[in-house]
């Protein structure tokens, strides 16, 4: 699965650049959504950095006076019941849903390489076991998958990021399986074997290096919907605990009553998880085009 | 084909099973049940109550005796009682079922009434600034929230309509039932019907660079001819294992909207019951689930044979 050379065609075209500067230039006019999804998510993890410095208010102190407040100069998006500030939970609310989406993505991820790169390479029963736990899990909707572990692994913000991970690993270790089968006939792993490499620095090496790419695509994906089904847990109250900010909960929070009361309460978090998952969807369409271009769109 | 249908059943049956495990034992590892739920809400602890409420549910026999005795009993169509309101599992399951499937039809008739025209206008179009809009408008339904979605839908309605139809009682008849289910299953469809455009577009894409479009073309078929009759049926077969999955999948986004709409269906229920730890209700709608989940996919393979007879499976 070789990645288009931007490089090799642009040279071949007699364009002059050079500097990363104008690969990032080049990119992002040849492929404008994706460099609008890479702005969204550079802006979120900005906030999430930043959160202390970005947002002036506290997101947890109370203020009764402030209850419900509608936007003004001091609540930028307005307060919630509680009167707490809803600019700086939001802003704060990045951390939860960067902490819980990244971290979802990298243990689901690398649990489904390794067993993925296992199964693919052992063969046998533990190849035919590895498939049929597969099978199981992708028997549920990750939701609902997700929600039978939150509830069972309790809430907290570690256990929240678990509980997502895991049905996300299926996925990426069908894809590393199936990769590993076809590069293990290759050349090239012969050569390695020949000149004396031990299987495991082969697999290490040679096999999951050249399953990066559908791999970085898959991650994109799971990215977005691991930070969708942290926001719809804690919707149903069975994510991130209080007293941390997040988006889903604030939605729950606000809903049922404020809707006719305090719109605002509604329409900002929504429109944060939106954004957020929007970036990285456009990211991940434009990483697909890049980096497999058999599924070009 | 006759031994390939055996060995696929064979695996459903497997799968089944393994789930059935799986979602017992997840129940359990969880640190109290609803006896402590119980009490702690109730206040009291007196240890002989408690420990009378736990045996008489069974609660206090050894996990493989609990595991026999759920299967034993699904095998006699015995589900078992709800821990919370006492009644038979299936009188709780069974009435919410109905709603539930009504939404999700509803949701994936509007996906594809709206996702396949879209994407074929799309892949018609390629490049040209209506597949740029109509391209971001499906990714944006991937990236809203289906509950979000619904919670502005609502205000929109408070707004300017002053209220929304909302599920108090069950509806009396056939319009009503369509008025009250429509807009839920809208938000949820919403989202599918993204993923059928997107499909549709890059499946279309794929058949139009054929050569058989191009002999179409060259011997004077009409643009629309060219577009539907030779294009979109052969571009149709990935679209159908989409929606046949997204059939299945839709229950994520249906728990989401049936709290916020407060619609009584089994995906809110399934909530419900996880929240109470009432094992009998989770465990066998997990599995419900799981059967729903495994035989769309059954029958989806099966489509395939008749929808292209090209594919065969092998024995």
């Amino acid at each position: 699965m070789a990645a288009i050379d931007h490089q090799a065609e642009l040279i071949r075209a007699g364009a002059n650049i050079s500097s990363t500067w104008g690969n990032i230039k080049f990119l992002a006019r040849r492929y404008p959504l994706g460099a609008a999804g890479a702005v969204i998510f550079v802006i979120f993890l900005f906030a999430a950095a930043f959160a202390t410095w970005i947002a002036p208010l506290d997101p947890l102190s109370t203020n009764p006076k402030a209850s419900l407040s509608e936007p003004t100069s001091v609540y930028w998006l307005g307060a919630d019941f509680m009167g707490r500030d809803m600019f700086a939970r939001i802003v704060h609310g990045s951390r939860i849903s960067l902490a819980v989406g990244v971290g979802a993505m990298i243990l689901g991820s690398g649990i489904g390489v390794a067993v993925g790169l296992a199964s693919g390479y052992i063969g046998g029963w533990f190849d035919l076991l590895v498939q049929r736990i597969s099978d199981i899990m992708q028997s549920l909707p990750l939701l609902v998958m997700a929600l039978v572990m939150a509830a069972s692994l309790g809430p907290s913000l570690r256990n929240t990021i678990i509980a997502i991970a895991i049905p996300l690993v299926p996925s990426v270790a069908r894809i590393v399986r199936s990769n590993t089968l076809s590069l293990r006939e290759m050349p090239f792993v012969e050569a390695a074997r020949a000149v004396g490499m031990s299987e495991f620095r082969i697999a290490l090496r040679h096999v999951l290096p050249n399953t990066l790419a559908p791999l970085i695509v898959l991650a994109t994906a799971q990215l977005g919907s691991a930070i969708l089904t942290e926001a719809s847990l804690s919707f149903l109250g069975l994510g991130v605990p209080e007293p941390y900010p997040s988006w889903g909960r604030m939605l729950s929070e606000s809903a049922a009553e404020y809707v006719r009361r305090a719109p605002w309460l509604v329409i900002f978090p929504g429109l944060a998880i939106s954004l957020v998952v929007f970036g990285t969807n456009l990211l991940g369409d434009a990483l697909r085009d890049i980096l497999d271009p058999r599924q070009r769109s | 084909m006759g031994s390939y249908i055996v060995r696929r059943l064979l695996l459903m049956v497997l799968t089944l099973f393994g789930m059935s495990v799986v979602i017992f034992l997840l129940l359990r590892i969880v640190p109290g049940n609803i006896a402590d739920i119980l009490f702690e809400s109730a206040g009291m602890v007196d240890p002989a109550e408690k420990a009378k409420i736990t045996k008489e549910l069974g609660l206090d026999l050894p996990l493989w005796s609990q595991y026999a005795q759920w299967i034993g009993g699904l095998f006699q169509g015995d589900l078992g009682f709800s821990y919370v309101s006492e009644k038979p599992t299936i009188e709780e399951i069974g009435p919410r079922i109905p709603i539930t499937a009504k939404l999700a039809v509803l949701a994936l008739v509007f996906s594809t009434l709206i996702g396949v025209p879209l994407g074929v206008i799309s892949a018609v179009r390629q490049n040209t600034g209506l597949d740029y809009i109509l391209r971001v408008v499906s990714l944006s339904g991937l990236s809203l929230p289906s509950f979000w979605l619904g919670l502005l839908i609502l205000m929109a309605s408070v707004r300017w309509f002053g209220d929304i139809p909302i599920y108090t009682s069950p509806p009396k008849n056939l319009f009503a039932e369509l008025t009250l289910y429509l807009i839920p299953a809208a938000a949820v469809g919403f989202r599918s019907s993204a993923l059928v455009m997107r499909l549709t577009r890059s499946s279309m894409l794929e058949v139009l660079r054929q050569d058989y479009i191009r002999t179409a073309r060259s011997k004077g078929a009409t643009e629309q001819s060219v577009n539907f009759r030779h294009a979109l049926r052969n571009a149709v077969l990935p679209v159908v294992t989409i929606i046949g999955i997204e059939a299945a999948f839709l229950l994520g986004g249906l728990i989401v909207t049936e709290t916020v709409f407060n619609i009584p269906g089994v995906a809110r229920f399934l909530v419900e019951a996880i929240r109470w730890r009432d094992y009998p209700i989770v465990q066998n709608l997990v599995l419900f689930i799981a059967l729903v989940v495994v035989v769309v996919n059954f029958l989806v393979d099966m489509a395939y044979m008749f929808l292209d007879p090209r594919i065969r499976y092998a024995d």
